[in-house]
């Protein structure tokens, strides 16, 4: 062994330091315990809850366990958080070649978008869509039809419903469609390679996963019905939609801004992975014959999305936690069912407080790693 | 010299006559475009409803489909085509965005100011059905000082002119000066800025609490004179701490609290505190500790160490992982319960060192960076001279590694400046929270949009500022290497 007391001391006095400082806590935390009479355990979570939560997508009630509850704030910051992704990812590539236009009005108007919701804190964009643009809606008696099934009211947008006969063939055709479209990828992958043929994959997916699903409603029995919202009175004053699936303003707002905000940021990302690409490798693609949709989808993209991908990854997460900001309009996520209320009624601090951070690294260590995971795959293979 | 005119491909033998007719379409639907927003008339009214708002965009599309002609010749027409008009799709883009210019800014004008009320001091002058900036007039001071007492507000006033002030001194300092320039931002004007906070903002008895920091900085500097350099790290990172706390709850008893006392001030305690006042001195002190706490980190992560590497890497992955939000509410309501029973930290003072930590966990993210883009060859021709881990890092690496990585410590900064308004979950008031207050004031209810608007502007003019500097910084960093 080679020991050398240069490399241990300062290590030994770190970790030293940093053992006495949690150390330290840990000794007040049980004796500020034992003072206020609280006991430590994660027992409560089978616990009743009783309070209730206004919009989830589980079924629950006050007579759930705390750990329901957790559940329900958990998949509702889960559900902020993909269509946000989905919506920002949309709209930032969108805007981020739109900045690269050579059409001047474009271009500007991009950058503008881009300047503008960049530099205005989240906080206040989330408190300007709820609190003076969403409230400026129409009350439900009001409101007018949006291509005759949607309306957008100030108690939020009311969507029709979608009622499925069978819908497990429906789902089962779909698995199929991709497991067929990945089979044929990797056939198609080793014609290349063998004979040197090409495939037209991007034809047959696109068949495969509209035909066989077509196929699932001619001959599978699968039906499908829209239930229309129907505006209904509850007192002289009051009119409630009845019927379809609601989306209450708070999760209208949170969205909104979520999306509007992160995709000026994945528009800069685009934007610097597109530029990133030299001009040489375009040209030189197009000089040994390939056409532009070839140049464009095997030397252009994945060359981009090799730069595009790990800050896209860092906006990702940034918009996951970022929608714990939720709490601040009450749209019911994790920081306000479960670090909100549940601990004001348990006062179980140290617990609870620890849960929802523990998820939140969870839920971002688990999207970097799948980041992580595409972006070596589509990493140079250097020999 | 006239040839056939085939009125599906315009070209350059019927210059005039497809630039004539071209340019006439193309204004016709602007201007259609422009009375119809401007003065709420249709002048095409008498067009069936779906054609009628159709109509400008295809007359502005043939129109710049006629003067799309290549190499005309005539200056101002190549560059319209170069820029807004090279092919169809583009030109429809081009069109819609100028139709949705002209369309979207006589409201948003007569909102902004035809229509909006400035005069008078009460919510009756606002009948409009523009903005009533009366109302942010009204709560102007509330927006600016939060709950701050408005007899002392020249306190916050002065100080922060002082500390502008004291902060440009760099821009006037003679070539004499300039070598103590870092040490002047990196240390004393932290501490002036510390002093003119807790006397001056908070004013009341806080004095001689700080002054034992001060007597224990002092008496740690002389002692360090006399320890060996090789220990001098360990020395300052623990004896000043261990002076402080020995002075503070050892020696000096209650009693001569009283002796440091400032009597002049009136005590304002931090939760008065708000407004965009609190934004600047938040985002003030929590960029200068997240600095130091981000830069040792970063070098922990880099340490050749491994239990050093790892707590580094540990502290900064969690705070990376968690949002700031969460944070906040572990400052709020769990900190507490893991310091002495009757040892008290201010709101305010655990916000800033949650924020500090959060942000720090960034920061040392971006200078690893700057060390990582460090060509090794520094850190061998720095130990080939015999210098020490130390020696190396303050004389060679940091100063390369911090001037690469300035714009990210921009960015850094600006994400801090946009995540102040979070500190709502502690209860302070800055300028967002103040509007939130605002806004359900029974007597000004109804005025959300005017004080949301208003801060959008405070915030973007701050933001917007920013990081053009840190653009122009960065760009005169690319051109010096």
């Amino acid at each position: 062994m080679n020991f050398k007391l240069k490399d241990i001391f300062p290590q030994l006095i770190t970790v030293t330091a940093v053992v006495l400082v949690f150390g330290f806590f840990t000794y007040n935390a049980q004796i500020n315990m034992e003072n206020r009479g609280i006991d430590f355990g994660y027992g409560f979570l089978s616990q009743e809850s009783s309070f209730d939560v206004q919009f989830s997508l589980i079924e629950y009630d006050g007579s759930h366990s705390y750990f329901r509850a957790y559940l329900v704030g958990l998949l509702n910051t889960i559900l902020v958080s993909v269509i946000g992704i989905i919506i920002a990812t949309i709209l930032g590539v969108i805007v981020g070649v739109a900045r690269l236009s050579p059409n001047y009005l474009i271009n500007k108007f991009a950058a503008f978008y881009v300047e503008f919701f960049r530099n205005i804190p989240l906080l206040l964009q989330i408190f300007f869509w709820y609190f003076a643009a969403l409230r400026a809606l129409p009350l439900p008696q009001d409101a007018e039809a949006i291509f005759g099934v949607f309306f957008l009211t100030i108690k939020g947008l009311y969507i029709p419903a979608f009622i499925w006969q069978n819908f497990s063939v429906f789902f089962y055709s779909i698995v199929a469609a991709i497991i067929a479209i990945i089979v044929i990828r990797i056939h198609a992958k080793r014609v290349q390679e063998n004979q040197g043929k090409q495939i037209p994959v991007f034809l047959i997916s696109i068949g495969l996963i509209f035909i066989l699903p077509l196929l699932s409603f001619l001959i599978g029995g699968v039906g499908i019905s829209f239930e229309v919202p129907v505006l209904k009175q509850l007192a002289t004053t009051s009119f409630i939609y009845e019927g379809g699936v609601s989306l209450p303003p708070e999760l209208i707002a949170l969205t909104l801004s979520l999306s509007l905000y992160t995709a000026t940021f994945i528009a800069e990302c685009v934007r610097a992975g597109i530029q990133g690409v030299g001009k040489g490798q375009k040209e030189a693609a197009a000089s040994i014959g390939l056409t532009p949709n070839q140049v464009l989808k095997l030397v252009i993209m994945p060359q981009a999305l090799r730069i595009i991908i790990p800050p896209t990854t860092n906006q990702y997460l940034n918009l996951t936690k970022n929608s714990s900001l939720a709490a601040a309009i009450a749209y019911p996520d994790l920081v306000l069912v479960f670090a909100g209320t549940a601990l004001m009624q348990t006062g179980k601090a140290i617990e609870i407080v620890s849960i929802t951070m523990f998820t939140y690294l969870t839920l971002s260590i688990s999207i970097s790693l799948l980041m992580n995971w595409y972006n070596k795959k589509i990493a140079i293979q250097e020999k | 010299m006239m040839s056939k005119i085939n009125f599906l491909r315009p070209d350059k033998n019927n210059l005039n006559t497809f630039l004539y007719l071209g340019s006439f379409l193309f204004l016709i639907s602007v201007l259609d475009v422009f009375i119809n927003s401007f003065f709420s008339l249709n002048i095409t009214g008498f067009l069936p409803g779906f054609l009628s708002f159709l109509f400008p965009l295809i007359l502005g599309f043939v129109g710049l489909y006629f003067i799309r002609i290549e190499f005309s010749g005539i200056k101002q027409l190549d560059l319209l085509n170069k820029h807004i008009n090279t092919n169809n799709f583009n030109a429809v883009l081009s069109l819609l965005i100028i139709f949705v210019v002209i369309k979207s800014l006589p409201p948003i004008l007569s909102w902004f100011v035809i229509d909006a009320s400035f005069a008078g001091d009460t919510k009756d002058v606002c009948t409009g059905s523009g903005a009533c900036w009366t109302y942010i007039k009204v709560w102007m001071r509330r927006f600016m000082y939060g709950m701050y007492p408005n007899a002392e507000q020249w306190r916050i006033n002065l100080s922060f002119i002082a500390l502008v002030l004291m902060g440009s001194v760099g821009y006037f300092a003679t070539d004499r000066f300039k070598k103590y320039l870092t040490l002047y931002y990196v240390v004393i004007y932290p501490l002036i800025a510390f002093l003119f906070i807790f006397f001056f903002i908070s004013g009341g008895p806080v004095f001689f609490d700080f002054s034992y920091g001060i007597i224990a900085a002092i008496l740690s500097i002389i002692l360090g004179f006399f320890i060996p350099a090789k220990y001098k790290f360990y020395y300052f990172l623990i004896v000043p701490l261990a002076l402080y706390i020995t002075l503070k709850y050892f020696i000096f008893f209650e009693e001569y609290v009283e002796l440091g006392k400032l009597d002049g001030l009136n005590w304002v305690e931090t939760g008065a505190w708000g407004g965009l006042s609190l934004t600047f001195i938040i985002s003030f002190f929590c960029l200068i500790f997240c600095f130091p706490i981000g830069m040792a980190f970063a070098l922990g992560r880099r340490s050749n160490f491994p239990l050093i590497r790892y707590i580094s890497v540990g502290f900064i992955e969690f705070w990376r992982g968690v949002p700031l939000i969460t944070v906040l509410f572990m400052s709020a309501v769990m900190f507490p319960m893991f310091l002495p029973e009757d040892f008290f930290i201010d709101k305010l003072v655990r916000a800033i060192i949650a924020i500090s930590l959060f942000e720090a966990a960034y920061v040392a993210e971006v200078i690893r960076g700057g060390l990582q883009a460090l060509p090794r060859g520094q850190y061998e021709a720095a130990k080939s001279l015999g210098m020490g881990y130390w020696k190396m890092h303050i004389f060679v690496i940091l100063p390369q590694a911090l001037k690469l990585v300035i714009p990210g410590i921009a960015n850094t900064f600006l994400a801090l400046v946009k995540d102040t308004p979070l500190i709502f979950v502690v209860g302070l008031l800055e300028i967002v929270g103040m509007l939130n207050l605002a806004k359900t004031n029974p007597k000004w209810l109804g005025f959300a949009m005017e004080g949301y608007v208003f801060a959008a502007i405070i915030f973007w003019i701050i933001c917007y500022a920013m990081s053009k500097y840190s653009y122009n910084l960065e760009q005169k960093y690319k051109t010096d290497r």
